[in-house]
Parts: C-alpha cells; sequence; structure tokens
C-alpha cells in the first residue's frame, strides 16, 4: 500500500528523513535508507536542507525508490523559478514518485553559501497550487500538457508558532491549493499539540506529528534559542541532562512524546537529523 | 523619480469591495509627473467613485506622501472626513500607500501599480520600501509591502521562520514581515485579506511598459529635454 492508501485506511503511518550527503558518496545515505526501510511507511527527502548545498532531492528520492523505500520528495521554491519547478514535478512524475512535500523553503541566509540569489518566485502555497493544476493536464501558463501527471501533495505547519493564527490561516490557504496531508516542526508539548488539533479539526486533513530527536541537553536549548517554532520545556531538558545513557534516554523520549501524541493525529515524521540509526529503536520502543 | 500608473478600474473597484465611504489621498510628487495623483487625477477618480454609487467624504494632494509626518500632518485638517471614510484610495507609488498606512488606522487601497526605475526610493524615505514590483499588492497587506518586509518576498503569509515577531535572517534586527502584516490586519478586523491565495506575482510587468518609458512621465529629464527641443524650434 502506498502512503496516500494508509492514510486513506487509517493506518497510523511513520516517516522519517533521509538526508542527500555534501558529495557523490552514497553508501551512507543507501546504510541508512536499509536501517529505517523496514521500520517506516515512507521516507522524506530533504531538498538542499537548511541551505547546505549537497545532493538533490530529486535524484536521491529516485535512488530510495530503487532500494525499496517509499521516497516523499521535498521541494522547496528557494532555488528554482516557476519553469524549473514545474518541471521537475513532472520529472517527479515519469520517476515515479507520487508522495511531493510543497515547502517555501529556508533562506539561503542561513546556509553555506549565503551570497546566493534566493529564488521564491513562488511560495508553498502557490507550489502546491501549480503541483494541482499539473494534474488537471495544465501548467501556470494554461498551457495543456502531455498526459497528466499525478501526486499525493504534503506540506508543512508548525504548532508552536507564536502567534498561532497566521500559521492556521495559512494552513487552510495550503489545503485549498491541494495539500492532502501534513508533517508538522517538531513537537515536545503535546498539551500544545492537542490545542492545535483542536483548532485544524475544521480541515479534516491527516497530520504527521514531527519528532526532532533530542541528542543533548544543549541542543534542546541551542534550538529553543535559535530555531523558530521549536520549544522543548524544561522539565525535558533536565531529564536529558540527568541521564547517563544519553543516546538511550532520546529513544526513551522520542517513543513517550510519540505515545502521548499518537490518538492525536494520523501519523508520526521522525526527524532524526544524523542519528538515522536510532530510528527502528524509537519505533520498537513507541510500539509502532 | 518613482513611476507609477493607474491600476485597472476593476481592480480598484473590487478592492473596494462593500465599503462605501472613501477618502482619497494623492501626491504631487512623482505621481503627479505620471499623471496618476494629480489634482485632475483626483478629480477624475472621484466621478468616478460617485458614478460607482461611493461616496467620497474627502480628498488631499499632499506634497511628498513618501514623508511619513507630512502625511500625518495633512491628513489631520482632514481628520472628520478620513475618521468618516470605510477606507482610503492612495493615488501614488508604494511608499506613499505605506506611509499613508503607517499613520492611519484604517484600510488603504492601492490605486497605482509602482514600476521599477532601480531602486529610488522617495524624497524623503522612512523605513517604508517599495520593490517597484508593478503589480501592488498593499491592499491585501494592510498596507505593508511583502516583497520588501518578508526577507523571502512571499505573497502568500508567513513561513516557520519566525520567533518572537523576528525573521530568523537576523532576527536581531529584522522584524518578520508577516507577523507586523498579520498584527495590522487584525488590528483593522480585516484578517479576510490574508485569507485570500495570492496567484504567483507577474513580474513582467516589473519593467515598465514601452509607453511609459518612450513617453514624458518616464522620467523628469525627458521632458526638459522635450522642452529645450521646443524651443530650440521656435
Amino acid at each position: 500500500m502506498s502512503l496516500k492508501e494508509k492514510l486513506a485506511s487509517g493506518k497510523f503511518v511513520v516517516t522519517c528523513e533521509v538526508g542527500p550527503p555534501k558529495g557523490v558518496d552514497i553508501e551512507e545515505m543507501k546504510e541508512n535508507a536499509e536501517l529505517v526501510k523496514e521500520k517506516v511507511d515512507a521516507s522524506n527527502v530533504t531538498d538542499i536542507q537548511s541551505s547546505v548545498m549537497r545532493l538533490g532531492s530529486l535524484t536521491s528520492c529516485f535512488m530510495l525508490k530503487q532500494w525499496g523505500l517509499e521516497p516523499i520528495f521535498q521541494m522547496t521554491c528557494r532555488d528554482r523559478n516557476r519553469l524549473a519547478l514545474q518541471s521537475d514535478l513532472l520529472n517527479a512524475n515519469v520517476m515515479g514518485l507520487e508522495n511531493v512535500l510543497c515547502l517555501t523553503g529556508d533562506h539561503v541566509a542561513l546556509g553555506d553559501h549565503p551570497d546566493a540569489k534566493p529564488v521564491f518566485d513562488l511560495d508553498s502555497v502557490s507550489l502546491l497550487a501549480a503541483a494541482s493544476e499539473l494534474q488537471q493536464g495544465r501548467d501556470l501558463a494554461g498551457l495543456e500538457l502531455k498526459g497528466k501527471p499525478s501526486y499525493f501533495l504534503g506540506a508543512t505547519v508548525t504548532p508552536e508558532a507564536d502567534p498561532l493564527e497566521p500559521q492556521i490561516i495559512k494552513m487552510e490557504k495550503k489545503v485549498k491549493a491541494g495539500a492532502q496531508f501534513f508533517q508538522t516542526q517538531a513537537l515536545y508539548r503535546p498539551e500544545k499539540f492537542e490545542e492545535f488539533m483542536k483548532s485544524v479539526k475544521h480541515l479534516d486533513v491527516p497530520v504527521l506529528m514531527g519528532i526532532v530527536v533530542l541528542r543533548s541537553a544543549g541542543m534542546a536549548r541551542f534550538m529553543n534559542k535559535n530555531v523558530a517554532g521549536i520549544v522543548v520545556p524544561d522539565d525535558l531538558i533536565e531529564e536529558m541532562d540527568k541521564a547517563e545513557d544519553k543516546k538511550q534516554k532520546s529513544i526513551e523520549i522520542a517513543a513517550r512524546l510519540m505515545r502521548e501524541m499518537r490518538d492525536m493525529c494520523q501519523g508520526v515524521h521522525i526527524m532524526a537529523i544524523d542519528m538515522e540509526n536510532r530510528v527502528p529503536a524509537i519505533v520498537d520502543a513507541a510500539g509502532l | 523619480m518613482i513611476v507609477s500608473e493607474l491600476k485597472p478600474w476593476e481592480e480598484i473597484l473590487e478592492s473596494l469591495g462593500t465599503e462605501s465611504k472613501v477618502f482619497i489621498v494623492s501626491c504631487k510628487g512623482c505621481a503627479e509627473v505620471c499623471e496618476t495623483g494629480g489634482e485632475p487625477q483626483v478629480l477624475e477618480m472621484k466621478k468616478n467613485l460617485e458614478q460607482a454609487d461611493k461616496r467620497v467624504t474627502g480628498y488631499t494632494v499632499v506634497d511628498f506622501l513618501c514623508d511619513k509626518s507630512l502625511v500625518k500632518f495633512r491628513l489631520l485638517a482632514h481628520e472628520s472626513e478620513v475618521t468618516d471614510a470605510d477606507s482610503l484610495l492612495v493615488m501614488t507609488c508604494g511608499l506613499g500607500v505605506q506611509a499613508t498606512a503607517a499613520v492611519v488606522d484604517k484600510v488603504t487601497h492601492p490605486a497605482c501599480n509602482t514600476l521599477s526605475v532601480g531602486g529610488a526610493q522617495g524624497t524623503w524615505p522612512g523605513s517604508e520600501r517599495c520593490r517597484e514590483c508593478g503589480d501592488c499588492v498593499l491592499d491585501f497587506t494592510g498596507g505593508i509591502c511583502p516583497m520588501t518586509a518578508c526577507t523571502k518576498s512571499l505573497i502568500n503569509g508567513i513561513c516557520g521562520g519566525m520567533k518572537d515577531g523576528k525573521c530568523e535572517v537576523e532576527p536581531d534586527v529584522r522584524d518578520c514581515g508577516w507577523y507586523l502584516i498579520y498584527e495590522r490586519l487584525k488590528k483593522l478586523n480585516r484578517l479576510d485579506k490574508m485569507k485570500e491565495i495570492q496567484s504567483p506575482k507577474a513580474y513582467s510587468k516589473m519593467e515598465p511598459p514601452k509607453h511609459l518609458r518612450s513617453g514624458i512621465k518616464w522620467a523628469l529629464e525627458l521632458k526638459e529635454e522635450e522642452a529645450t527641443k521646443e524651443e530650440i524650434a521656435q
């Protein structure tokens, strides 16, 4: 069953993230893919994550598919204008990739090529709308395509944003533009997520809660200070700080959060960020 | 000089929606030269609005609408007319619209598109910036320009990079443009504006069309040149 079919059938789905290498040595990416293969329903491939130049998402998705995983093609609007974005959507379809996660993308200023020209010709909403148009057999110029592609379109939302209302307004626009599932920014406060899910109930769209695996208390503090939309509560930081076996604790916390929030949503998206080898243990510990 | 041209009448009318009382603000600076915001154009606009069953509560033509303090001062003289109006229609460049929006707690509609001349920013620039995109969206954004206030120039709302009202690109100095837009629209009770999906911008409109580039509206210098030529001919 595809991710789309699983979500439609009501199965609680598990997705994770595979990051392409900075370079052409894909051995580690392949190892990570093999590790998570049997434990997840689909795997995102990030698109030049954090604006750090590396192997592309489209090609990596194609590799993942060959290795037997179901890829979710992440597409940002940072590096391509509307011609290239639509063209890559066509490329994805021809490569047999169905799942596309449409994102605005980080600003180039945050990455390793800060002097690059940021594109943002489209944004997450208009990229979704463009993909929806292509599915109707038309491009953004209204011109007819040879053959109609089809996609399972995803988008993201930040449930911890403060104020939350502009996020929800944008989420509504994303649904209107064609988003069929959502993956969220990292969550550490189940009570906040519950509130969020109540406020988007009317959208009736599957939401996969985001989990960023904590490496250490220091990482949590760093995210609290620097990463927009992530709030790690003090008691979790303390718990991590006091733990002797940090690795085991990181698995335990991630699994506990998943158990606490699973009834509120339709799936989980695990972002392990260079700790992909912990994903199988997290999924097992969460009882999924 | 900043080059502007009037938006299509249908677009102006649509942006006013059900609002029936309008106060017109325009500019004696660049907009007068472009024939988009001088007194004759204001009177023409007033006539058209009245024919469309709108009531014009008053109007003012300010010397340089890009100067916020001057705008505030001039509008004081029309306080009751402005208060009476549902919204303001601003007949000048994107800076003038933003300067007006910054000093009045009312919806401000741009009547013009501002075309690129490569970065001119008004006579007495404040913090507002106009990208001169030729396809003004200030009507949807509470009079705060998302092209310049948002580091990604997003037109469909906030991204995930806002923290404590700041943009993650330069959190120490830069406000999140969409946070400002959200706060402004919420204050004006017009969050509905944020809910409309904006189509991708027409970047082809950024360059001035031929009729403006070759005419006197393009630049004062051309006008002067023509006058000199006429003098010589005489």
